[in-house]
């Protein structure tokens, strides 16, 4: 027991940090392939709603963001507390929506227009006549393919039946 | 001459001791800007746009289940005020029409879900009723793949598959012109 004791209590057990440079950039990379930019800081207030049916969105660049919610704090006296549209990183109007469309196409390859969704972030409590508004604006550009943005309610496991 | 060699021979070794403080920089700034952002959602195909009036067909009232969601985020099925977690047992009833009721769909391919709601109603309550509508299809799909197939019903099973099971039920959710009584 002695011998054991002394005799580790004797070598300097000095770790290697050599190696360390590699751990932290291997958790460098994570997170450089998981981030995702924020182009736009959030001047609406966005909680989306849960759903169970979900499908993933999987291409970023194919994805345009359509935000609808009402005005965070800080806009609220410039803008009011009424459900407004973002597109971007300002506020805009359904008028709006045409040109954003076109200016995130022609970022698109031709060959992959179809591809393109439209994700229409929304908060959940928003009434549905500024979304109807923005539909039919959507399906006036032509812009047909639409995900409605949703979590999975993390109380509820599986595909359990939503009620209240 | 002499003394730069000396000095190249000195410092022919960088120090790699500050790589660490370089990465651990980097790092933290990707952690502060990353937003794991689960891009999910409920996909959905609008109908084209169209000036001209679409032209009625008069459609069997047996094959149409209509859902009205009103101002105060009330479902009116079929003439029936319903709360919302029946929804989706009562459109794959509808749908399926597993003891040939003369009031529901002569056959899934003919089944018609009509959804109406109002410029009030809550985007909430929107989205919940079309997740249930859309959950009784694809309870129904997967019920009819595991029969058939032996496979649940997913998105990466065979082409072939899907198709015949899409073919057989296939979803038909026609959305009409919102009504604007409570509007905000």
């Amino acid at each position: 027991m002695a011998k054991f004791s002394k005799k580790r209590g004797k070598t300097s057990p000095a770790v290697s940090t050599a190696s360390l440079p590699d751990i932290i950039f291997m958790l460098l990379f994570f997170f450089m392939v998981v981030t995702v930019l924020r182009d736009a800081e959030l001047k609406v207030k966005v909680t989306t709603p849960y759903a169970t049916e979900l499908t993933k969105l999987e291409e970023k660049s194919l994805v345009n963001y359509i935000y609808v919610g009402r005005p965070v704090e800080r806009y609220r006296e410039l803008y009011g507390t009424k459900p407004r549209i973002q597109l971007g990183d300002k506020f805009s109007t359904v008028n709006d929506i045409p040109l954003f469309l076109e200016r995130h196409r022609i970022k698109v390859p031709e060959a992959r227009h179809g591809q393109i969704t439209s994700s229409l972030r929304v908060d959940g409590e928003v009434t549905m006549g500024i979304v109807q508004d923005v539909k039919t604006q959507l399906r006036k550009s032509g812009q047909l393919k639409v995900n409605y943005s949703a979590r999975k309610d993390p109380k509820r496991k599986g595909s359990g039946v939503k009620g209240d | 001459m002499a003394k730069t060699r000396a000095r190249d021979r000195m410092s022919n070794e960088i120090n790699a001791g500050s790589m660490a403080d370089i990465a651990f920089l980097l790092l933290i700034f990707f952690l502060v800007t990353t937003t794991i952002v689960e891009d999910k959602g409920i996909t959905v195909k609008l109908p084209p746009w169209s000036e001209e009036e679409p032209d009625i067909t008069k459609l069997k009232t047996r094959n149409v289940f209509s859902v009205l969601v009103n101002a105060q985020d009330q479902l009116l099925v079929r003439g029936e005020i319903m709360p919302i977690d029946q929804l989706r047992e009562k459109a794959k009833v509808f749908i399926a029409n597993p003891y040939n009721d003369e009031t529901m769909a002569e056959k899934p391919t003919k089944a018609i879900i009509s959804l109406k709601n109002d410029r009030g109603t809550s985007y909430g309550v929107y989205l919940q009723v079309y997740n249930e509508l859309k959950a009784a299809y694809n309870e129904l799909w997967d019920e009819l793949s595991r029969q058939r197939y032996g496979v649940p019903y997913s998105e990466d099973m065979k082409f072939a598959w899907k198709k015949a099971i899409r073919d057989e039920i296939p979803f038909v959710l026609s959305e009409a012109e919102p009504t604007a009584f409570g509007e905000e």
